[in-house]
């Protein structure tokens, strides 16, 4: 049991002295303050309060930069001891893969954590000093917290199956930025082209919300826009949210990650190091 | 129960067509330094991978004590230091040590073997500052952790300066000293002739031999090699003794070790007309070379 805290440990140490933990948490304070206050222009027209329109611009921010900051720590994850030469003297330790790759996963998750916190919580507080908040729009920032946190997971997962699969530290780099591609811009690209085609037939009506929803970085988006009626306003997508149970969104998003990371332990288990 | 603290019985295994171990067989009692020569692809580090339980045989058994490789028990009993061994640049050598202590169990005097491998100054620098050789005795002093019944060394030469080497072989005795079989890969065979117990040689995934060094030398019936030197007249004495004249002055004769006491004393028969005998046992280079050439002559 204290092994896997001994893998994390040394992650954490090596997150905070590589920088990355640092970089990181600057990153979302920087881009969630930027939209903060370039998004704050609607809350006259809306009705709503600074918070919540400053939670909606920052949901789509993290769409993109969960999934991107959590990839960035995970390709390297198993690859880079792989590289190094360090992954066979770490598995001739009685040390199970298993419990490797959870000690580097509550690493990496308690660093993400710290920087969507961190940027989030800044933004949000600023928002709220300067244009008022509620208790609905609390609410919100700390759900939009707590699943882009979750949104890492589901990466963070898919960063080791990567780097599992992949042969070496710049194939698995290479393949996550494909992956981060697919899942963030060009599903969504492919989805749109679909419903278009169909105009408005059986697909869009009952089989679209469910694509949707399957993909974590939507479902993370529909959750967040789903729960409060200010949020879905100011980011003008309610309609597709309104088409699914209350359950999926978060359904996905609770699966997802648990998923990834069997799928990751299975590829790491055929690492031949 | 068994007395080897390692035993591998018939063991082979495919990569792809390739047969990478070929029915190989090898023990260690406890306390044993054994030296595994051969060239690069001769399967020496996959038989040491094989030990560690990181990769799968598909004939035969293999025992760490009473272990399988890779369970639970065979990875606390074994230490390796694998060829060329890297850390993640950013930890400093206290650090890494440290997580492997943590690792391995025990309760380890971190600082103590850090200064036993020599890197008392460098504990709190970083992996990535440190020298080839440096990053050899880190990786060497996680072998010293806990007290293994097995120490598996890839290559544990490489990267190291001379004295280095002398502290890494005194390091070797220690541990086979506390009664922990030493499995070393090398190449650098004049080091492990002196430092070693046996000798196994593999070639093409096949162990060739495995042996004292005076057995093999005795098996392989390679010469004792007798370089006489003249005083006067090299020629006259060439046509005496029958061998090769060489460098002038010199003849060089070679004798089986059966006829190396009959060779001396014709020459000390000689008298005067001898001024030096100079007498080289056969190598570990010779006997490896003959070892792992033989089946393609």
């Amino acid at each position: 049991m204290t092994r896997f805290l001994a893998i994390t440990r040394t992650e954490m140490l090596i997150l905070r002295r590589n920088r990355w933990l640092l970089m990181a948490t600057l990153i979302m304070v920087l881009f969630a303050l930027a939209l903060t206050f370039a998004g704050s222009a609607p809350t006259g027209t809306l009705g709503v309060d600074m918070l919540t329109v400053s939670v909606a611009s920052m949901t789509t921010l993290s769409v993109y930069l969960a999934p991107l900051l959590a990839l960035m720590i995970a390709f390297d994850a198993i690859a880079g001891d792989v590289d190094r030469g360090s992954l066979s003297l770490l598995l001739s330790y009685p040390a199970g893969r298993g419990e490797i790759m959870l000690g580097k996963f509550t690493a990496h998750l308690a660093a993400l954590a710290f920087a969507m916190t961190v940027g989030f919580g800044t933004a949000g507080a600023v928002a709220a000093w300067f244009g008022g908040a509620g208790p609905e729009s609390l609410l919100a920032l700390v759900r939009l917290i707590l699943t882009s946190i979750l949104l890492g997971a589901v990466f963070l997962a898919q960063g080791y199956l990567l780097s599992a699969l992949a042969r070496g530290a710049t194939a698995a780099a290479g393949l996550s930025a494909g992956l981060w591609l697919v899942f963030v811009v060009l599903y969504d690209l492919g989805l749109l082209g679909a419903v278009v085609m169909d105009k408005g037939g059986t697909f869009t009506q009952s089989v679209f919300p469910w694509v949707m929803v399957a993909n974590p970085a939507d479902a993370f988006r529909l959750w967040n826009i789903a729960a409060t009626e200010g949020v879905a306003m100011a980011s003008g997508m309610t309609g597709a949210a309104q088409a699914l149970p209350v359950w999926a969104a978060p359904a996905s998003l609770l699966i997802w990650p648990v998923l990834g990371f069997a799928l990751a332990r299975a590829a790491f288990r055929r690492v031949e190091p | 129960m068994t007395d080897k603290a390692l035993s591998i019985t018939q063991v082979s295994k495919d990569r792809g067509k390739a047969r990478v171990l070929d029915d190989i067989t090898l023990s260690l009692a406890p306390g044993q330094r054994v030296a595994l020569l051969g060239h690069n692809g001769a399967g020496k580090s996959t038989l040491i991978k094989s030990i560690l339980g990181l990769t799968s045989i598909h004939v035969g058994t293999i025992r760490i004590g009473d272990a399988t490789p890779g369970s639970a028990q065979a990875r606390r009993d074994t230490a390796y230091l694998p060829e060329a061994v890297s850390f993640h640049p950013a930890l400093t050598g206290r650090e890494q040590l440290t997580l492997f202590a943590q690792l391995s169990g025990s309760k380890a005097d971190v600082r103590g073997l850090l200064d036993r491998v020599g890197l008392g100054n460098a504990l709190d620098r970083r992996i990535g500052t440190y020298s080839k050789g440096m990053r050899q005795r880190l990786g060497l002093a996680q072998v010293l952790l806990g007290q293994p019944k097995v120490a598996l060394l890839d290559e544990p030469t490489s990267g190291l300066d001379p004295i280095s080497r002398q502290d890494l072989y005194a390091i070797i005795d220690e541990l086979a000293g506390q009664g922990t079989a030493v499995l070393i890969a090398s190449h650098a065979l004049t080091e492990v002739e002196a430092r070693t117990d046996r000798i196994a040689i593999m070639r093409e995934g096949r162990m060739v031999a495995d042996d004292t060094l005076n057995n093999l030398s005795a098996l392989a019936g390679l010469p004792i090699r007798l370089k006489v030197l003249a005083s006067a007249n090299p020629e006259a004495l060439a046509a005496e003794l029958g061998g090769n004249r060489i460098n002038g002055a010199s003849v060089e004769l070679l004798c089986s070790p059966d006829d190396k006491m009959e060779a001396l004393r014709r020459i000390a028969g000689l008298g005067d007309a001898v001024a030096d005998v100079e007498m080289t046992p056969p190598k570990l280079e010779d006997l490896y070379r003959h070892y792992a050439q033989e089946e393609m002559q």
